[in-house]
């Protein structure tokens, strides 16, 4: 079983527990479409092919095609087949967490951030008036934080080693390059465009900071198995510490 | 200004569980001065409260020579006020031409660094929530002898 946390700060004024609630149905509802950990789930029915991807819902369809649009964008890299079926997962996080801040958008809400599991997008300001502060989580020690970045209106999204299980799958089989990267971080307009190349990036291996250098407006920070860490040369616009 | 805060934890991919929904007044949330995160009031455990300082001791130390895949890696790092203040490569692929080619298409101008714990109050983390394995190798042979 993987867990993961999920956090939701608005900061304004007549925020309900409604709000909340708006982006807990999306969660809900993108969980009952595609958890590959649900046997009801739709993605799971599709995968024992009790339904077909033609029956399924438009929601379903449209973030298959957004899957399929990722992996031509990165050369096959990103790819949610697997052999016993497909996880969408890799693209699902990042694009519920744009749909919820697009609802608390509309909404009216302007500063806000949510995260699961590690990807963010913050919009607006903190309570203190400043851009949100992000810390990135050292991937050989959990309780350390070894960079800060300050965010205003950008998705953040990092992907590691101890997601491979599922999450990063490696459709090119090019193990030993990847093995060498224990964590990619990109910052990119939106927390969707974050998670998705940052998933295909990591899968990359040690060019996958060259595949992120190469993206137009967004910037990376991967760090190897010796703990050095590569950085983008508009990385620092977004370092404070 | 009125602030509220959420909390819940995804279990099995992302199915959803909620844990905690709390709701605080217009101050409680972001103040908190110790290092780390500010969520107080943030029941997700999974996230540290606290950064530990470095606590290496000054002076320049060589790492163990490391294979890097193309070719060995030898770092050498300088400790300055108990931290890291230059990283620098002693001993880098460059015996094969393939591994020159390599290196000046992989590496061509991207900047790096030896990662450090910091010191800041920061709103939300990213990253990941499992740990992978110790430090390894030549950078972590350094940072031995500087502790």
């Amino acid at each position: 079983m993987l867990t993961m946390p999920v956090t939701v700060e608005i900061i304004g004024n007549g925020i309900r527990r409604a709000d909340f609630q708006t982006v807990y149905n999306i969660f809900n509802q993108a969980d009952r479409i595609f958890s590959t950990f649900r046997d009801d789930s739709e993605i799971s029915r599709i995968n024992r092919g009790e339904i077909s991807i033609h029956q399924a819902s438009p929601t379903l369809r449209y973030v298959l095609a957004l899957a399929e649009a990722t992996k031509k964008d990165t050369s096959g890299y990103f790819d949610i087949h697997r052999p016993d079926g497909l996880d969408p997962l890799g693209i699902v996080k990042g694009w519920m967490i744009n749909e919820a801040a697009k609802e608390l958008r509309r909404r009216g809400f302007k500063n806000f951030f949510i995260e699961v599991g590690g990807d963010i997008q913050a919009d607006g300001l903190s309570e203190e008036g400043k851009k949100w502060q992000v810390g990135i989580r050292n991937p050989f020690n959990k309780e350390e934080i070894i960079k800060v970045v300050e965010l205003s209106a950008f998705g953040i999204a990092t992907s590691g080693t101890y997601e491979r299980g599922r999450h990063i799958y490696n459709p090119k089989k090019d193990f030993d390059e990847a093995n060498k990267i224990v964590s990619l971080t990109v910052i990119g307009s939106d927390v969707y465009e974050a998670d998705r190349f940052a998933t295909a990036a990591f899968a990359m291996g040690e060019k996958g900071i060259q595949f992120i250098e190469k993206l137009p407006d967004f910037e990376g920070y991967m760090i190897n198995r010796n703990g050095v860490a590569t950085l983008t040369t508009g990385w620092k616009k977004h370092e404070i510490h | 200004m009125k602030k509220m805060f959420l909390s819940l934890l995804v279990i099995a991919g992302f199915g959803i569980y909620v844990l905690a929904l709390r709701r605080s007044g217009s101050t409680s949330v972001g103040t908190v001065s110790a290092p780390g995160l500010n969520g107080s009031s943030n029941t997700n455990s999974s996230i540290p409260s606290s950064v530990p300082a470095s606590g290496y001791k000054n002076g320049t130390y060589t790492g163990s020579v490391a294979d890097a895949f193309y070719g060995n890696v030898q770092v050498q790092v300088t400790i300055a006020g108990g931290k890291i203040t230059d990283v620098k490569f002693l001993d880098y692929p460059q015996d094969r031409n393939t591994s020159r080619q390599i290196n000046s298409q992989a590496m061509p101008y991207l900047t790096q660094e030896a990662i450090q714990a910091q010191s800041a109050n920061v709103d939300i983390v990213s990253g990941a929530t499992a740990t992978s394995g110790a430090f390894q190798q030549s950078l972590s042979s350094a940072l031995q002898q500087a502790s």
